[in-house]
């Protein structure tokens, strides 16, 4: 386990730092200057040269890396060219919004598509088992943005019964977090029923049933506790997603969460605030993502010694 | 001097000769015309299979279809209710809605095809040579691979978008970039099995050359996985863009694309719901046929993808 969790931390060091020279060459060596953007063409080439100057944008590249990556490392990314507002502390606020909507979603995607996928294993082939299917089907093939529209236009203005945007009050986050998990749900669904069923045919459930045990402790306490491994990683992989991939959510709604703040970014070309996002984003997805890793070799430990090696 | 290749082919004809001369009546049907066989036998797959052609006709033929030019402005009717005249209403401009999701198909559908096609070239270079080549190149390679991989998606997309520019072309890029991993992990994989095989190594003593034995002796044998891969991967790179397009960041007004549609429908939500539930019901009728249509071709093809 350790040599495997050194392993795994040396990757995720080199990933990350792979990841901050793919966001530095696409993001500060773009074509287009940013400071003249920023001074909507006004200046004289002379305040230009100097504002660049003070931001450390007319140094050789390598050398403007080593200050990017040393502020990164820091979590000091300056200020925002728009706003003027302190990088990490918008990142640090938005991105309490954002992690309360991917919790509340991912509550709802694993209260809904874990017990779907357990019921539609237990009756396979019968009636509720395609529906469920269809279901998780329509669930991952529907665009997250458009699902949060139908939501706004039922709940929201036919019913008018929660409200559209905004985000203070529980009754806020209903919307989003259903439509931001509802994908999840369906891919969830889907994976405990492949994995309940792979399971369900294995030799000790039939022991199991032999044995005399009921029908609902066969399936919750030996079926279900085996095939829970590749639920785990799954579920830990879609919450990643769900922290680092809500902005089409959070721009139906319009919340001011992390993906908003590098949508917006993005549009105005603010480039501290937009690196500041990207690394951050990319940072927690790889996190979560070796957590996950780790917490599945440590309860499989197959992982640890053979083939999740290579 | 002139090389003979003794290959499958040149067996199967040994094999039609032989059983000419015992007199023995048989049936022969290729890995393909299996493969076929069983799709034709999937009927899920198969009216999936109808939808898309459908779907791929209606892009092609759109003039034709559309009543009317998806750039057409009639200011006397903005915004209006679906009638005879406009089947599913007009947009914001007095645009037609219903031929601006007919155009916004060629949009879906050519993306779809083209990122997957820039995707499959890079994944099957990079994976083939990893696979092959082993030891420092592969390491190199995967390395690479995880950076991609650990990327947040829309954020990479986004971050590419912002230094290319927006555009049909810089699009097809991005999306190709964004999913070519998935394929040259696949390719590595076979790959590395393939190339422990007698008939490789049979070429090999032939002296047939590396980019021979790549193209001509492992790519081949993983056309299967490649069609799979190519027909899943299709409807993500529609949904990459129909989101990136509903960001503002992929492809701009005023051409129709079913993302930015309804990025423009949504301040009409109140009174106008239609104008943005038609283009997501192309994308998810888009989407739902190609995954189904690409998991039949998956049991057909090869049963040891699933996963």
């Amino acid at each position: 386990m350790l040599s495997y969790t050194a392993k795994r931390l040396g990757q995720t060091v080199f990933v990350l730092i792979g990841i901050s020279l793919i966001t530095f060459v696409l993001l500060q060596v773009v074509p287009g200057d940013p400071v003249a953007l920023m001074l909507e063409k006004r200046a004289d080439p002379e305040t230009i040269a100097k504002i660049r100057h003070e931001l450390g944008l007319d140094l050789p590249y390598h050398i403007q890396y080593y200050n990017f990556l040393k502020g990164a490392v820091r979590l000091d990314f300056g200020t925002s060219y728009f706003t003027k507002e302190v990088v990490s502390v918008a990142l640090i606020r938005s991105f309490k919004v954002t992690v309360k909507l991917a919790c509340m979603a991912f509550v709802f995607a694993a209260a809904i598509g874990i017990p779907c996928g357990i019921f539609s294993a237990v009756k396979r082939g019968k009636r509720i088992d395609s529906v469920v299917m269809v279901l998780s089907i329509i669930g991952v093939s529907a665009p997250a943005f458009w699902f949060a529209i139908i939501l706004q236009i039922i709940f929201g203005l036919k019913l008018d019964i929660l409200p559209i945007s905004g985000f203070d009050g529980v009754s806020c986050y209903i919307l989003p977090s259903v439509a931001l998990g509802a994908r999840y749900a369906g891919s969830m669904a889907r994976i405990t029923r492949t994995s309940m069923l792979e399971v369900m045919g294995q030799d000790y459930i039939r022991t199991a049933k032999a044995k005399g045990a009921s029908r609902w402790s066969v399936i919750m306490k030996h079926a279900l506790k085996n095939a829970m491994i590749p639920i785990v990683t799954l579920i830990g992989t879609d919450f990643g997603y769900m922290l680092t991939g809500s902005m089409l959510i959070e721009k139906v709604f319009s919340i001011p969460g992390i993906g908003k703040l590098a949508v917006d970014a993005m549009s105005n070309r603010d480039l501290p605030l937009l690196e500041g996002t990207v690394m951050y984003i990319a940072f927690v997805f790889v996190i979560v993502n070796l957590i996950v890793d780790l917490s599945y070799a440590f309860l499989d430990p197959r992982i640890r010694y053979g083939k999740g090696a290579a | 001097m002139k090389r003979t290749r003794i290959g499958f082919f040149n067996k199967q004809r040994q094999f039609e000769q032989d059983m000419l001369e015992r007199g023995v009546e048989y049936e022969y049907s290729s890995f393909y015309a299996d493969s076929l066989k069983q799709l034709k036998k999937n009927k899920m797959a198969m009216g999936c299979a109808v939808i898309l052609l459908l779907l791929i006709l209606i892009a092609i033929f759109a003039p034709l279809l559309a009543p009317y030019d998806p750039a057409y402005q009639d200011y006397t009717a903005v915004l209006a209710e679906p009638s005879s005249a406009h089947l599913l209403g007009t947009d914001e401009y007095g645009r037609d809605i219903l031929s601006r999701i007919i155009y916004g198909s060629r949009v879906s559908i050519s993306i779809g095809i083209v990122a997957q096609i820039v995707a499959s070239l890079v994944g099957i270079t990079l994976g083939s040579l990893a696979g092959y080549y082993g030891g420092v190149i592969d390491n190199v390679i995967s390395r690479i691979m995880e950076i991609f991989q650990a990327f947040p998606d829309l954020i990479f997309a986004m971050a590419i978008m912002t230094f290319m520019g927006k555009g049909v072309l810089n699009l097809f890029i991005a999306l190709g970039l964004l999913t070519w991993v998935r394929t040259a992990r696949m390719i590595r994989g076979s790959v590395m099995q393939l190339k422990e095989k007698e008939y490789i190594e049979a070429s090999r003593a032939c002296g047939a050359s590396t980019f021979w034995i790549i193209a001509k002796g492992l790519i081949p044998n993983c056309l299967s996985t490649i069609i799979v891969m190519v027909t899943l991967g299709i409807p993500n790179a529609i949904m990459y863009e129909a989101s990136l397009s509903f960001l503002g960041i992929g492809i701009q007004p005023p051409t129709p694309s079913w993302g930015n549609m309804i990025s423009a429908a949504q301040t009409f939500i109140s009174y106008r719901p239609l104008y943005s539930i038609m283009p997501g019901v192309a994308i998810m009728i888009t989407v739902i046929a190609f995954n189904i249509f690409g998991d039949g071709l998956r049991d057909a093809l090869d049963p040891k993808l699933k996963t």
